[in-house]
């Protein structure tokens, strides 16, 4: 019994099928579990008052934002090594998952920032390099998009994930050094520094899990599609032939 | 590799090539600013290097998909990907006459739009050095974004989708270090990793493009 088992399409087709409610069923409740308790049972911060409780949605998006690009480039490995169809759809599945969860950050971001910074938008180096990674993740998708070889489009995504891997990461680290930012440093590092209470660290760990049950039910649902589409492709193939 | 270089050198120079038309572009982007802006100096002088950055850096985008267009509509690119050279190597010389091409002219023009746009004076030297360092990291950044959508019909807008999000830290070190260099700060951090970026990619990149054209070419 091997990971790589999965690698087989008709495997993991078999295996998330009935998973796939379960997941999807979990990532609802979850989600909705942190986001209630989030919204409705923490009191107001005694600065920020409720604006505060935007961080129940702008934490957990903005983390899958950059962790969905990881598991993209996680998966664009495989497919180079490997060579599985299965992980190869799964980024190509993953990506828009991950543009939307970085526009949800950058959306949450704009709409706590214009209380609390008095402005939607600064160039903060924070803010930038998440529109930096929205720009990789459009990037991204168009080249899936505009190839018709599904093989070559998974080639050459999967080289553009890696490169662009490396350019985002400098692009990250080039624009703190460009400029210094409004944006707090991290509230969940392990660091000392300023500590967010108890009450609203267990509703956002919630909220946390929730979105990446989210992303993984997503996930499966839209490698799934991808897998049907391919199967599709190939029945039309035959019949066309025969 | 030689014969390479100068072959495409040859082909971008003669008519047809476009060789005049980045640096065309370049001057135009920079005397619409002012259009735009106001003629004002000093509002000119702060802007200046993030101006004639950004110039370079789309005038040098504008020429990037005939790196391998011609040769691949023709098939030269087939004999290339078969001759005795490996890829990398071909890549890496199509990256550097593209440089000579488009990155060395406008480095040279560069200090000459810097007065259109009142660059403050201690700025030209570390402008031509930044261009210098700065631009042949955009030739193989942009060969690695030619690379990929060289099959394609209508990859040119794709192309700069791909390309320009890649551009961010050369821009920024680049802008970043006239910007220093104008108001008499210390250089040597920008300047470092500036100089840093276009090695690291001359050193990597060429694998990735070259590993895209033979995707391209199966």
């Amino acid at each position: 019994m091997s990971v790589w088992e999965y690698a087989n399409p008709k495997k993991f087709m078999d295996t998330t099928g009935p998973l796939m409610p379960w997941v999807a069923g979990l990532a609802a409740v979850v989600t909705g579990v942190g986001l209630i308790w989030g919204y409705f049972f923490t009191p107001d911060d005694f600065r920020q008052g409720s604006t505060v409780k935007i961080l129940f949605l702008h934490v957990p998006s903005a983390m899958m934002a950059i962790n969905i690009w990881i598991m993209m480039l996680v998966a664009s490995l495989v497919w180079l090594i490997r060579r599985h169809h299965v992980s190869a759809l799964a980024a190509r599945a993953a990506a828009p998952i991950g543009l939307a969860m970085t526009a949800v950050a950058l959306f949450t971001g704009a709409v706590w920032g214009q209380p609390m910074w008095g402005t939607w938008w600064v160039w903060d180096p924070r803010l930038t390099s998440f529109l930096v990674l929205f720009l990789f993740y459009l990037g991204y998708i168009a080249l899936w998009q505009a190839i018709d070889d599904p093989d070559t489009a998974a080639d050459l995504t999967a080289v553009l994930c890696l490169v662009g891997s490396i350019f985002a990461l400098l692009s990250r680290y080039a624009v703190f050094f460009w400029s210094q930012g409004l944006h707090q440093g991290p509230s969940l590092s392990l660091q000392a520094g300023e500590r967010m209470d108890m009450t609203y660290k267990l509703p956002l760990y919630v909220s946390m899990a929730g979105f990446v049950l989210i992303f993984v039910a997503l996930v499966l649902a839209g490698t799934r599609t991808e897998i049907r589409a391919r199967r599709i492709k190939a029945l039309e193939a035959r019949e066309r032939m025969g | 590799m030689l014969a390479l270089f100068l072959r495409d050198l040859r082909l971008a120079v003669r008519a047809g090539g476009g060789f005049g038309l980045g640096l065309a572009f370049f001057l135009l982007l920079v005397v619409l600013v002012p259009l735009g802006v106001g003629p004002e100096g000093a509002v000119l002088a702060m802007i200046a290097p993030g101006i004639l950055w950004v110039g370079a850096l789309l005038a040098c985008l504008l020429s990037l998909d005939r790196i391998f267009a011609l040769d691949y509509e023709d098939g030269s690119l087939d004999l290339l990907a078969t001759a005795p050279i490996p890829m990398e190597g071909v890549v890496t010389v199509k990256a550097l006459a593209h440089w000579v091409t488009t990155g060395l002219p406008l480095t040279l023009i560069a200090p000459l739009l810097g007065v259109l746009l009142s660059l403050p004076a201690p700025a030209y030297g570390w402008l031509v050095l930044s261009l210098a360092l700065g631009t042949p990291a955009l030739s193989v950044i942009g060969t690695f974004g030619a690379a990929l959508t060289v099959g394609l019909r209508r990859g040119g807008l794709l192309l700069s989708l791909l390309v320009l999000p890649l551009y961010v830290p050369t821009l920024v070190f680049g802008a970043e270090l006239v910007r220093r260099g104008a108001e008499g700060l210390a250089v040597g951090t920008p300047l470092a990793l500036l100089a840093g970026i276009t090695l690291g990619a001359f050193a990597l990149l060429p694998f990735a493009s070259a590993a895209a054209i033979r995707i391209n070419l199966r």
